[in-house]
């Protein structure tokens, strides 16, 4: 089975898969409640899509490094939250690409086919077309495409596209121990999700548990279920409601037909002046 | 008489020609980069990849004309009180009927303000243009700076093309002789006398 483009960066006129397939929308979802912090997902990954070794960064956490690099796209963020009452509580959150339903990188990506969509959901970056301009970083509301500055070329999670594309889960999902990490259709993980935090309301003290799959960005294809999903920003910086920025809206669709109007209306204009007035002649004597 | 008069040094039009190329490519590629139906422009040039590597660098060179430009032609680009009067009068230089004009000197105000908008223009692509650049250079808590210079890159180049346009066309399709002057330097007196009275009498010493 061959997955399908649904969504294509830079693109002018229809892209080709667009409507093309019959695709469940798929979905990854991570109960933090049960993550032990083993990084088992993080070796996984790294296995999997064969990334060269870098080292890691040790800033007084059990985090493997402070944020993802280009060629380390899972990385487990580790946080000691203080509640108010004084107590301390590990919260650790596998952070990755969280594939958008309305990618903001996809939004800002210039170059044709650099980032695509498939039919079933997943956000992929296709480097042979990427031109390394990082507007994607920029357009981003998560912080998670990292440039090869060798390379010239932006690296991210694929959600393990190929694998998924031959009908295998994730490897990250294969690697988990404690079953934290589910993968299938969007529909059947939000229900799992939504069960999962119910029964966490009911019969534990996180009377505040849910599921996170912020609809700024249409939803997304990775989902949590947080202890506290009042307060995703105590899992280490995830956003509570993630939008393609404003800016890259603004830039994408009006300021560019302004600008297309203004620059067409001024060949317009200098076209009319000259049949209406022509040149100015000097007669020399 | 008839003695033709050094308008542009060869400096001044190598300089001037090198700004014309470096601000074409930049405008070209980053037309590219700025609507999907214009990126096959970069596939002309190169490939995607190839313009954007380049973009930055000849940006770079532009600036370095713009601030050439601004030392040697700093003083004769000072909006005079002669300029005050001729721009009251610009709807007849619009509709050619020059010899109505008030006299002017080397530059008349919309060249005056054709360098203005070029060189803060430039400014504001080249601060913002850094930060495109190098975005990840921007801390993840500061990246309001990222949005904001997206959009004012965006909005300055067009800003700059609109200005290009009509300095292009003024250039070359009306004021006769005015692009001839640009490649070899030199203006017919009767071109000077017209276009530029106070220039000719000081040029000739009259």
């Amino acid at each position: 089975m061959n997955l399908r483009i649904q969504k294509m960066s830079g693109h002018a006129g229809p892209v080709p898969g667009e409507g093309a397939q019959r695709q469940e929308q798929v979905a990854k979802l991570i109960d933090t409640t049960t993550c032990i912090g083993c990084k088992a997902c993080e070796v996984a990954c790294l296995e999997w899509n064969d990334l060269p070794f870098t080292e890691t960064v040790f800033n007084n956490t059990y985090q493997t490094m402070p944020q993802t690099a280009w060629n380390y796209w899972n990385l487990i963020k580790f946080n000691e939250h203080v509640h108010e009452d004084g107590t301390v509580q590990w919260l650790m959150r596998k952070d990755g690409c969280m594939h958008c339903a309305d990618p903001g990188c996809l939004a800002a990506c210039p170059a044709d086919g650099a980032i695509v969509q498939y039919s079933n959901g997943i956000v992929d970056f296709q480097q042979d077309a990427c031109i390394g301009c990082q507007y994607c970083v920029t357009g981003c509301p998560f912080n998670i495409p990292r440039f090869n500055a060798h390379s010239k070329r932006v690296f991210k999670c694929t959600l393990c596209s190929d694998r998924v594309g031959q009908g295998l889960e994730p490897a990250c999902i294969k690697a988990c121990p404690t079953g934290c990490l589910h993968f299938g259709t969007k529909e059947d993980m939000k229900a799992l999700g939504e069960t999962r935090a119910q029964q966490l309301r009911e019969h534990s003290s996180y009377k505040k548990a849910g599921v996170y799959d912020p609809q700024g960005v249409g939803g997304t294809g990775v989902m949590y279920v947080l202890h506290d999903a009042t307060n995703p920003e105590a899992y280490g910086g995830l956003p509570k409601d993630p939008r393609v920025p404003l800016a890259v809206r603004i830039w994408k669709e009006p300021l560019k037909w302004l600008g297309n109007l203004a620059m067409i209306g001024g060949i317009v204009g200098v076209s009319l002046h000259y049949l209406r007035y022509g040149p100015k002649r000097v007669k020399d004597e | 008489m008839n003695e033709r008069i050094l308008r542009y040094t060869l400096i001044e039009r190598v300089v001037h020609w090198v700004a014309a190329l470096t601000y074409t490519y930049v405008l070209l590629t980053g037309l590219a980069f700025y609507s999907p139906h214009l990126y096959w422009i970069a596939t002309v040039l190169g490939g995607g990849e190839t313009s954007r590597y380049w973009h930055p660098w000849m940006a770079l060179v532009f600036v370095a004309t713009l601030v050439w430009m601004l030392r040697k032609w700093g003083a004769d680009m000072r909006v005079t009180q002669e300029d005050r009067e001729w721009e009251k009068a610009a709807p007849l230089y619009i509709r050619n009927e020059d010899e109505s004009l008030p006299p002017i000197g080397r530059f008349n105000i919309g060249q005056k303000h054709f360098f203005r908008t070029m060189f803060y223009g430039g400014l504001v692509l080249l601060v913002t243009g850094a930060v495109l650049w190098f975005p990840e250079t921007i801390p993840w808590s500061m990246r309001g700076v990222r949005y904001l210079a997206i959009l004012l890159h965006v909005s300055a180049a067009l800003v700059t093309i609109g200005a290009f346009i009509i300095h292009v066309y003024m250039g070359t399709a009306v004021v006769r002789g005015g692009f001839t002057s640009i490649i070899r330097g030199e203006v017919s007196p009767g071109w000077a006398r017209t276009h530029h009275r106070l220039w000719y009498d000081k040029v000739t010493g009259r």
